[in-house]
């Protein structure tokens, strides 16, 4: 069956980078000699298997110096969720057997605004681990975690705290969490818990090394960074023990089985060393990108919250509550015009589902009905801007008549 | 024109998205989320969406999907277990059409700049030039075994000037050879048969046992008055239903289900059939004009029930005694109240309370002319009755 051609579409005005982004030229780059001469199984024994092995072992030490750890702290994974799972199964499953029959429960404390991909193991650990639970703490209207909060539970809950898990930045409304503060908590009052950081929408725009300095566990994933979708990585600091989640070839020092993505690996060190590389001058030239788009939407559509401000969040995020208007409805005009935009998470139908996030920030339900998430990459252009500008005013409009 | 064509999944909605395209309209597609409770089984599960968003590629055009789960769940499911509790049996599929599919999707389809609304219903919508004016029919699909009109006849002209069956006018037959030549994925797809919240498994019984308290009662036989039995469930009996019944000699069914007073009435087939039944004067609608006192119509009570002649008559009512009114225990009213009642030609099998009636022109058993709610069992007139 030959697709027919699509009428005239209007131009494309991408504004879903942290849903995913395009690849950069220098990553299809260096990804591309892995499809034809480094083909190898990286853990065979012959010339071919080396020269997989290099290109590994390379992508490793240039991710590894990027993210201020050592290379044999690098756990390549399939990605953000994968590598969150890792962290969150693989702690408490190892907490859990070495506490034993000592009595008293495991638990895992995180934010409540995590992603699903931390969210979902806590919740699932919890129902078939036995004697595992999860607390989650509250975050303020800007979405930052409460950490007097945090404290008073780590305080109660001392020694029994396996794991916290925060995230470095909010995915759907930007917000940068305090890490560096709730380091220092866990590190004073719960001295033996793993500090596991989703790093995954903040590693283009934050520099891991030092953001992230204080987290035992670091998730990031390629394609948020121009790099393929597919591959990712988990920092595991120390001699950490973890119970692996995917087992069998004993790969990645018995963390992470199965022949290695080497072109995934060589995509996601090159994605983020690309990123890195231009950081500072992209986080202003986006910032200011951003400004505009949000500044010019909140001056001609009335009715708008800028749902988690301005100040503590990342460069490429414009999260807006459009009152009265129904989310599902604007992703749609807005798609019909051009403009890719998120309305936020979507189920297994793919379906939107609410937001917790907007739930645990106390965002009236009426304005996280009309809740879009605009967020601009390494791509986005003031093209992008202007044409966004001239489109969303109408059709928020255009629903509110 | 822009259309948007709702996609179940199914083979007929499929068709109907290819042959908007083929028409040259401009075409998007969009699957309801309604239900993700466990029995996400029936339509419009993942794997449903899943297809019709497959169909929506193959066809070149933008599929979204909308959730409208908060509106079924009060608007559907709601009063669906709300009405089991009061001894009634609801349609759900008709209340869906009537609430979300017609309504909150119609709205949304007109806030978006869609022209029309599409569907793969089978029933045709026709317009008619009358007394000078545009007017919209809606009658019958062209295949008889599938015609879907029954459970679209709450609709009216508001509605039909902006919806589209695009496989009315075809066979059930035509519809899969069509969507085999194209190669779309629900080509051979069996067509869904249960409402679909309710699983297969656990069917309508295991879905309220969840959502209700059941009760046990008994069986009374209507014209001796003796006790022949006891049900598991009142609040799962439905009028007219046999199966279930358990009392000795002739096959009875019910006539009636008292949920309060734990009692399900029965009669032989002989002497449950109705003469007239009651309808809810408040929750009639009409295709375009009404039926007046004393009209003749055919009536169809069930999907593919065969369609029975009757007369209908509004009763002006002072004294409110007389007049059942659904809903309320007690009918304090100081205003006049009308009364509908559709008499049969020749007796009928008791209609459930809160079943559709929907009625088919006298001179044209294909066109819909509207639909109300049964309200109280049915009654037989004379000496057959039975209270």
């Amino acid at each position: 069956m030959t697709h027919p051609t699509p009428r005239d579409e209007p131009p494309l005005t991408y504004l879903d980078h942290a849903a995913s982004t395009p690849v950069r030229p220098e990553v299809r780059a260096a990804m591309a000699p892995c499809a034809t001469e480094i083909f190898g199984h990286a853990s065979g024994s012959h010339r071919q298997a080396r020269a997989a092995r290099t290109a590994l072992e390379d992508a490793r030490e240039q991710l590894a110096a990027l993210l201020g750890a050592e290379p044999r702290e690098v756990v390549f994974t399939s990605g953000g969720t994968e590598s969150d799972n890792l962290a969150v199964f693989g702690v408490l499953g190892a907490a859990r057997r070495a506490r034993g029959k000592e009595g008293g429960p495991t638990i895992a404390i995180s934010s409540a605004v995590e992603h699903s991909a931390v969210l979902e193991p806590c919740r699932v650990a919890a129902q078939r681990l036995e004697d595992v639970e999860h607390r989650a703490i509250g975050v303020d209207a800007s979405g930052a975690i409460d950490l007097d909060e945090l404290a008073a539970m780590l305080r109660a809950e001392g020694a029994k705290v396996a794991l916290v898990s925060v995230m470095l930045a909010n995915n759907e409304v930007g917000t940068v969490q305090p890490l560096a503060d709730v380091a220092e908590l866990v590190g004073r009052l719960a001295p033996h818990a793993a500090l596991h950081t989703d790093a995954v929408q903040a590693a283009p725009w934050l520099d891991l090394a030092a953001a992230a300095s204080g987290a035992d566990l670091v998730s990031i994933s390629a394609h948020k960074l121009g790099g393929p979708k597919g591959a990712g990585a988990l920092v595991v600091r120390g001699d950490r023990r973890l119970d692996a989640i995917v087992v069998g070839g004993g790969q990645e020092r018995e963390r992470r089985a199965g022949t290695h993505d080497v072109a995934g690996a060589v995509g996601l060190a090159t994605a983020l060393a690309a990123s890195a590389a231009c950081r500072d001058e992209e986080a202003v030239r986006v910032g200011a990108l951003r400004d505009r788009l949000a500044d010019g939407i909140c001056s001609t559509v009335p009715d708008v919250l800028e749902t988690a401000g301005r100040k503590g969040v990342l460069p490429g995020h414009c999260h807006l509550c459009f009152t009265g208007v129904d989310r599902e409805e604007l992703v749609v005009l807005l798609d019909a015009s051009g403009v890719c935009v998120s309305g936020g998470a979507a189920c297994a139908s793919g379906a939107l589902e609410p937001s917790h996030v907007l739930a645990a920030m106390g965002v009236a339900r009426e304005a996280a009905r009309g809740a879009i998430r605009f967020s601009l990459g390494h791509t986005t252009t003031a093209a992008d801007v202007d044409r966004a500008l001239a489109v969303v005013p109408e059709a928020v409009g255009r629903l509110r008549a | 024109m822009r259309v948007l064509v709702a996609m179940s999944g199914g083979v007929d909605s499929s068709v109907a998205a290819a042959l908007c395209v083929d028409a040259g309209h401009e075409v998007v597609g969009a699957t309801l989320k309604l239900w993700g409770g466990p029995s996400d089984s029936g339509c419009c599960s993942v794997a449903d969406v899943d297809d019709a968003r497959r169909v929506a590629q193959q066809l070149g055009v933008a599929h979204h999907v909308f959730n409208f789960a908060d509106e079924f769940k009060d608007d559907v499911v709601g009063p669906y277990v709300a009405e089991h509790a009061r001894g009634r049996t609801p349609n759900p599929c008709i209340e869906c059409n009537r609430h979300i599919k017609f309504d909150r999707l119609l709205e949304r389809a007109h806030r978006l700049g869609f022209d029309r609304l599409a569907t793969g219903h089978h029933a045709q919508v026709r317009a008619v030039r009358r007394d000078g004016r545009d007017r919209f029919e809606l009658r019958r699909g062209a295949d008889a075994s599938k015609d879907q009109s029954y459970v679209l006849s709450m609709l009216g002209q508001a509605q039909l000037e902006r919806v589209v069956f695009p496989v009315g006018h075809l066979t059930k037959a035509h519809v899969r050879a069509e969507a085999r030549r194209l190669g779309l994925r629900t080509a051979a797809k069996p067509d869904s048969q249960d409402v679909c919240f309710v699983h297969g498994g656990a069917g309508r019984g295991g879905f309220l046992g969840e959502r209700l308290e059941l009760h046990p009662a008994s069986i009374v036989d209507g014209e001796t008055g003796e006790a022949l039995g006891t049900v598991d469930a009142v609040e799962l009996v439905t009028v007219g239903q046999r199966r279930g019944i358990v009392a000795a000699g002739a096959r009875r069914y019910a006539v009636d289900v008292d949920v309060p007073s734990r009692r399900v009435t029965v009669a032989t087939a002989e002497r449950a059939a109705v003469d007239e039944v009651e309808l809810d004067p408040r929750g009639v609608t009409w295709v375009d004009a009404p039926l007046r006192d004393g009209d003749d119509a055919f009536a169809q009570m069930s999907a593919h029930g065969k369609p029975a002649r009757c007369t209908v008559h509004f009763d002006e009512v002072t004294d409110t005694r007389d007049v059942t009114t659904p809903g309320d225990d007690a009918a304090v009213n100081h205003t006049p109240q009308r009364r509908l009642r559709v008499r049969f030609v020749a007796p009928q099998r008791p209609v459930a309370p809160g079943q559709t009636l929907a009625w088919y022109a006298a001179s044209d058993r294909d066109l819909v002319v509207g639909a109300g709610i049964v309200a109280a069992p049915g009654r037989r007139l004379g000496d057959g009755a039975l209270r």
